[in-house]
């Protein structure tokens, strides 16, 4: 009936996952209480949870990476507590739990913060920057949400009900094969990367139509901001690379459940061609989650910076070099492989050359910045911070791809602290950029400055103090996910790794605190006219928060800049622009299906975890029968009539035209 | 925040609109200057998107299959599998369903349900004809113990060619689906944006069976 599942598989006898699990449950039920108690479900259920808005899609991506980076970062301090506990000794986290903790780790910093975040950033600026009303197909938009988020809620299933995996947060063969790993640890890092990984290819496919096809008039491809250019990017890379993941996972899973020979020791299973087609999605992965950052940075250097910004066209090449480039690194991943010295050679030499068009990209920030009237609010010390870490662990990143000092360094904590100084330095850094950049557009009001700042340096002082120790003890040969050593030169450096980790949760409190302060005093936070940071993009030319449609009449484009050669035309006329005639607008109908198909798919996730087959066939009739009431709609869409939209445009307008009368009183 | 609550508070303003391509009523057609395309056209492009990252994935397959052909762990290979007899009655079914699926969409396209409906039945029996051989193959190996866990090379195989004979089984729920939600709906904009998106899907099933075709039975038999 159950299929594998027994009371065995929850771990009554570990307390720290029990405790863990406990404390979310009662938070769960707590929030779901408050919410009823209130009666908020129907608004919840009504406008968040069934919205085909891509600002709202957005918002709530943001908010299941943030939640899922609490989860992620309490295992950094577990390892880096261990580690810092367990010379000569076992520390107080046994190995079979302390690999469970280093995968998770991995896997959900990747795939539900990560990602989650710069989709959740992408759905929300891009369509307002291009000028239109939402993404090419917002009900896809909404099931690609829930998918990842029912790949996420299945990785923090596991943490009660059975095991995650302990192979890494790639799963190896054969150590990830179901000789060596027979519990159901791996199965749920599969099926939840499965589930999430058709979320995130759907998404590839709605962006890259919406970036390609649907702009405001005018906005042709070399007018479009950076960001919509490095959102274009990426979803070419998710629509080309994220297949080959699922390929791969389906193979290894075929190997599991049924017998197949593809990674196994025996039947003629190639292990290597593993670590081939993992890293040719593995290596793009990475180019996918820094593209959208660079993204933020150029709007936020620019915009703060008062200039436009320098070297667009060579910033659309760099990001378009970049995009091509990405595919021909892989296999640096794996220099120790063998594969002979021509080989490496070639590949060592890509991966150098990827550098180049970031340099070019580095270059255009720091000459944006030059001459400019910057602004040091909190976006842009987050772009100062990234541009100089992320450059560090962009050189020792070169240097691993130096095939001969790759076989000393290969996975030693060197390596470890290299992808953490790109990925913490450049992608977390400029998710955080755009969540402070692009808050006040969302909510109407800005985030506590002050608040922001102190988060700002804990964090970026945590990172150094954190992860320049481990670059040192891989020098001197630490092997990474260590669960006791006793080596005594390494003890020293990693107590300061720990001190270090403990400064970055100082942060992360800071930024929890900064959300509560600015929530309760939004009335003095209030962004009035939708423009807080004197913007260049047309998402700063909607109200604060955008009404549904984002725009009352489409904006005309006639270059780059588009929002600031409006504000420029209105300063010179001393008035803004004539208003428009406004007509009913036609917007999506919000739709279930997303939520509900994500319903089914984590039944299914679950019960293919555990062997539970009639479940699976029920619910994937479900998800069936659900697309199925979806495409027999009749209405799908719904009319805003044209004095709403005057309504809400008047208001829009009188706002910034008092803030044009401002603006000529103090010159 | 209260103008955007009353503009949110979707639902009150809700009217059938499909008498006229709803899509031109989100951007009127006055503001179309630049880049504002039809949604017949958008979602035919989203769709080739959408194909092209499923092609992606077969070509792993194809790489994988590539790797392993010649890891047969003593076991059988290609060579003294493949029955190209069969194989080729396949093919022929697959590609004379393309050419059905063609006539279907010119049927849909004309309102004329005789040759719509004939069209999409004669690809629905053919693509079942198409999966019953291809399910007899499967079982014909495996009784002979030449079965996906024999050997690396038939874990390819069978990965490969029965992701695509998947494939075509989703095609076939997708084909009853859309035949009767044209019964019961007729020929709406948004259900002839469906039957362009089902024939787009069942022609590249088709290209992909080209490349399977040429790459595992007749270079595996001649091999």
């Amino acid at each position: 009936m159950l299929g594998k599942l027994t009371w065995a598989a929850i771990p009554f006898d570990q307390p720290i996952p029990l405790f863990a699990a406990a404390l979310v449950g009662v938070v769960i039920i707590g929030v779901l209480a408050w919410i009823t108690f209130k009666g908020w479900l129907p608004y919840l259920w009504q406008e968040w949870i069934t919205s085909v808005d891509h600002k709202r899609i957005g918002i709530m991506y943001i908010l299941l990476a943030m939640v899922m980076l609490l989860r992620g970062f309490s295992d950094a301090i577990m390892m880096r507590s261990q580690q810092a506990l367990a010379f000569h000794s076992d520390g107080y986290l046994p190995p079979e739990h302390y690999d469970q903790i280093f995968s998770a780790h991995g896997t959900l910093m990747i795939f539900f913060v990560a990602m989650p975040f710069v989709i959740g950033l992408m759905n929300f600026v891009m369509p307002l920057q291009l000028g239109v009303r939402d993404v090419a197909f917002p009900t896809l938009n909404s099931v690609s949400l829930w998918l990842t988020a029912t790949g996420a809620l299945l990785v923090n299933i596991s943490l009660v009900v059975g095991e995650f995996a302990r192979t890494g947060w790639l799963p190896f063969p054969p150590l990830s094969e179901i000789t060596y790993s027979p519990g159901v640890g791996v199965d749920y890092y599969l099926w939840s990367l499965q589930i999430s990984g058709v979320g995130t290819v759907l998404t590839g496919v709605n962006f890259v139509t919406t970036v390609l096809k649907i702009h405001a008039p005018g906005m042709t491809y070399m007018r479009m901001p950076i960001f919509c250019w490095t959102t274009l990017a990426a979803n070419l890379m998710i629509v080309a690379a994220f297949p080959i993941l699922t390929a791969t996972l389906a193979m290894l899973l075929l190997d599991r459940y049924l017998g197949f020979h593809f990674f196994t020791n025996d039947g003629g299973g190639n292990v290597m061609m593993f670590m081939n087609l993992i890293w040719a999605w593995g290596h793009p992965e990475v180019y996918i989650l820094i593209l959208p950052a660079f993204g933020v940075f150029s709007e936020v250097v620019s915009t703060l910076s008062g200039k436009p910004l320098f070297g667009y066209r060579s910033m659309v090449m760099a990001t378009m070099a970049i995009c091509i480039l990405s595919f021909t690194v892989w296999l640096h991943h794996f220099f120790t492989m063998g594969a002979g010295a021509d080989v490496n050679a070639i590949f060592g030499i890509t991966s150098a050359i990827i550098a180049v068009p970031t340099g070019v990209k580095v270059f255009n920030w720091l000459f944006t910045m030059y001459g400019g009237r910057i602004v040091y609010s909190t976006p842009i010390l987050w772009s100062i911070g990234f541009m100089v870490t992320f450059v560090i662990g962009g050189v020792t990143g070169v240097l691993l791809a130096v095939p001969p000092a790759d076989f000393v360094l290969h996975e030693s904590l060197f390596q470890v602290a290299h992808f953490h100084n790109v990925i913490i330095g450049g992608v977390l850094f400029g998710a955080f950029a755009g969540y402070t950049f692009w808050f006040p557009k969302a909510f109407g009001f800005r985030l506590h400055e002050g608040l922001g700042k102190a988060a700002f340096w804990c964090w970026i002082i945590g990172f150094y103090v954190a992860f320049m120790p481990l670059y040192v003890v891989g020098l001197m040969g630490m092997t990474r996910r260590m669960q006791h050593y006793d080596v005594a030169a390494w003890r020293p450096w990693l107590l300061i790794a720990a001190g270090g980790a403990a400064i970055i949760l100082a942060g992360i409190i800071l930024q929890v605190a900064q959300l509560a302060v600015s929530i309760r005093r939004r009335e003095e936070l209030r962004d009035l006219t939708g423009d807080p940071w004197n913007g260049r993009s047309l998402e700063w030319a909607t109200p604060s928060p955008p009404p549904a449609f984002n725009f009352a009449v489409l904006p005309r484009v006639e270059g780059r800049d588009a929002y600031w050669a409006i504000k420029q035309r209105a300063r010179q006329q001393g008035k803004l622009s004539e208003a428009p005639g406004y007509t009913d607008i036609e917007m999506p109908r919000n739709s279930p299906t997303g939520f509900i198909c994500a319903f089914f798919a984590t039944f299914m996730g679950f019960a293919l975890v555990w062997h539970i087959w009639w479940l699976v066939a029920l619910a994937a009739f479900g998800a069936y029968a659900t697309f199925v009431v979806f495409a027999w709609r009749d209405r799908v869409e719904y009319i805003i009539p044209a004095d709403v939209v005057a309504r809400i445009d008047r208001a829009n307008r009188s706002a910034r035209s008092e803030a044009l009368a401002h603006m000529e009183a103090t010159p | 925040m209260s103008a955007f609550e009353a503009a949110a508070g979707r639902g009150n303003f809700d009217r059938i609109g499909h008498d006229r391509e709803s899509w031109d009523r989100r951007y009127p057609p006055q503001e179309a200057v630049g880049g504002l395309l039809s949604k017949r056209i958008i979602v035919g492009y989203g769709f080739w998107i959408f194909l092209l990252s499923d092609i992606i994935m077969f070509s792993a397959f194809f790489a994988t299959y590539a790797v392993l052909v010649g890891a047969t762990a003593g076991g059988p290979s290609g060579r003294e599998l493949f029955n190209l007899h069969n194989v080729g009655i396949e093919t022929a079914c697959l590609l004379l369903s393309s050419f059905t699926c063609g006539l279907a969409s010119i049927g849909a396209r004309m309102n004329r349900g005789s040759l719509f409906y004939g069209a999409m039945a004669a690809t629905c029996i053919l693509g079942a004809a198409f999966l019953f051989i291809e399910v007899h193959e499967f079982v014909g190996m495996v009784a002979q113990g030449a079965g996906p866990t024999r050997s690396a090379f038939l874990s390819a195989f069978f990965a490969l060619v029965g992701c695509h004979g998947l494939h075509v089984t989703a095609g076939l729920l997708w084909l009853l689906t859309m035949m009767a939600q044209v019964f019961a709906k007729g020929y709406r904009a948004d259900i002839l944006r469906r039957v362009l998106c089902f024939g787009l899907f069942w022609h590249t099933l088709d290209i992909i069976w080209v490349a399977i075709f040429t790459v595992v039975y007749l270079m595996g038999a001649g091999q």
